[in-house]
């Protein structure tokens, strides 16, 4: 409780949601990714936009289970990075993958649906990245800037999505099994929640 | 709008384009020196320049596997080999998990010794074959064969092997015989992938008879002039180089001649993802990423951009007759 207070525990939190990517960049610098380093960069990033979603998601039930009320310092940071994480995520594949030509990235995006549901996820988080200042919560009004951020509930489904189609081609379900245990629980907590304080409590919660 | 401008091509000034008949006259010298003696003799030494630069001997710890460089038309790639290093640890082999890194951290449990391969089905001379008879069987060949996976990555290895043939030969198919099944070793003590159900065990690929007659078909017990490392499938596998990799059997306990197309592994677990022929294609998509282009492992850099896929995986000359006539878009 007190740790999440302490004036250090904001920058340090910073210094370790910046830690996977800067180990992944420094290791594709040093050739250190193994035989296919593009590879193993696009799927990181994504593993870890995927992750950190999965933790935004947890602040609230945590908070409420634990008592640690501080947490929620901790939330904006964490969608911020896994909106980062999955900006990079998308950037690795149009680069390493695409080679940057728009014409072939807009192709594949409309062809394949696994490509289309992750970029949909992507275009998702993007307004509530935007709205991650507080000016903007303040512009909006907190009714109304919660509101837009409960997008996230859809967003987490059209992640797993696209991460259980990408896995679908490998018929290999076991990670993404873990992250879709996760994702159920940390929404069901939220129903159950909505539904104990009864329908008036429903819209804030 | 477009972040670069040309997509397929970098177009050259006119003037660096070789006129035609310069090209074609280079052609007529070519087909002069191949008829010559002397042309003959400067060829073998080129190729024999070329393989003692390409294939460092040895790189591994394994016991040698001596082979004599192979004969057969389109068995002895010029490009550059893959290093030891990467074709030994990045593997797809499920039996012993799902990623690259899972078979070479855990094959090294695997039991080669004694081994036996069970050539049996529609066949005069069915036989159990024991490992050191199968190392025996025909003399060792160094072929150096593209391999292009099915998730758009490429590599050349120096295999050691010989033509399935020579073993298809030995055991006489009867005329029933117009498929081949390759079983692989499905031991949930020595493989702890085979306890997930990612793939229905034991894993089983299948060639049609002629696909598998074709000399470029190699049943391969080495690579790099040593004997195969667990995790590329010892101490015996199939290659077949036109096909995607995993068409390729590793650890292959039992060769099966059946009379109706094999339900084959892959083409069970996902049948509008992997077909029986799984022939490499350019032009037939994956129905979730382009077959067009491959990046080649420990060559093409980051940035690089990935190289185009060549029909057949380049050996169009060699095997595309198997093919003619059939829509290879419905059997991909």
């Amino acid at each position: 409780m007190h740790l999440l207070l302490h004036p250090l525990a904001k920058p340090l939190a910073l210094v370790l949601l910046c830690a996977p990517g800067a180990t992944l960049l420094w290791g594709a610098a040093a050739g250190q990714l193994g035989a296919n380093p593009a590879e193993a960069l696009i799927r990181s990033l994504g593993d870890w936009a995927l992750r950190l979603l999965c933790l935004t998601l947890a602040v609230t039930p945590l908070r409420l289970w634990t008592g640690w009320h501080a947490l929620a310092r901790f939330r904006r940071m964490l969608g911020v990075a896994s909106f980062f994480y999955a900006v990079l995520h998308f950037l690795a594949y149009a680069w390493l993958d695409m080679g940057l030509y728009l014409d072939d990235i807009l192709r594949d995006i409309g062809k394949r649906p696994f490509i289309l549901v992750g970029f949909a996820a992507l275009l998702g988080l993007l307004p509530l990245a935007a709205t991650s200042f507080n000016r903007a919560i303040r512009a909006l009004g907190a009714a109304r800037w919660q509101r837009l951020h409960r997008l996230v509930y859809v967003i987490a489904p059209l992640a797993l999505l696209h991460f259980y189609w990408m896995r679908a081609g490998k018929n290999d379900f076991a990670e993404v099994y873990v992250y879709a245990t996760i994702v159920a629980v940390l929404l069901m907590a939220r129903l159950a929640r909505a539904r104990r304080a009864g329908p008036a409590a429903t819209r804030r919660a | 709008m477009h972040l670069r401008k040309f997509r397929h091509y970098e177009h050259p000034v006119a003037s660096e384009i070789t006129p035609q008949a310069v090209y074609e006259s280079r052609r007529d010298w070519l087909r002069w020196m191949a008829t010559g003696a002397a042309g003959a003799a400067l060829a073998a030494w080129a190729n024999g320049e070329a393989l003692a630069q390409a294939v460092p001997s040895r790189p591994g710890k394994l016991p040698p596997l001596d082979a004599v460089r192979s004969a057969v038309p389109g068995a002895v790639t010029m490009e550059k080999p893959t290093a030891y290093q990467d074709v030994t640890t990045y593997n797809n082999f499920y039996e012993f998990g799902t990623d690259k890194s899972d078979p070479a951290r855990l094959a090294g449990a695997l039991k080669t010794r004694p081994w036996t391969v069970a050539v049996e089905g529609e066949v005069r001379k069915p036989k159990v074959y024991d490992i050191e008879e199968l190392l025996k069987l025909a003399p060792m060949e160094e072929r150096i064969y593209r391999l292009r996976c099915v998730e758009g990555w490429s590599m050349v290895i120096p295999w050691v092997g010989y033509s399935l043939a020579e073993l298809i030969r030995r055991v006489e198919p009867t005329g029933n015989a117009k498929y081949v099944e390759f079983h692989t070793l499905a031991d949930k003590a020595q493989m702890p992938g085979v306890r997930s159900s990612v793939l229905l065990w034991p894993y089983v690929e299948g060639l049609r008879l002629d696909e598998a007659m074709h000399p470029l078909t190699l049943l391969a017990f080495g690579l790099y002039g040593e004997v195969l490392p667990n995790q590329n499938g010892a101490p015996v596998r199939l290659v077949v180089p036109w096909k995607y990799g995993f068409k390729s059997a590793k650890s292959i306990v039992r060769v099966r001649f059946v009379e109706k197309q094999p339900t084959t592994a892959w083409s069970a677990a996902a049948p509008h993802e992997y077909g029986f022929y799984s022939n490499v294609n350019p032009k037939v998509d994956h129905p979730r990423w382009s077959q067009a282009t491959e990046r080649r492992i420990g060559e093409d850099g980051l940035f690089q951009r990935k190289r185009p896929t060549q029909m057949f995986n380049g050996y169009e000359a060699q095997v595309a007759h198997l093919y003619a006539g059939m829509d290879l878009k419905k059997f991909y």
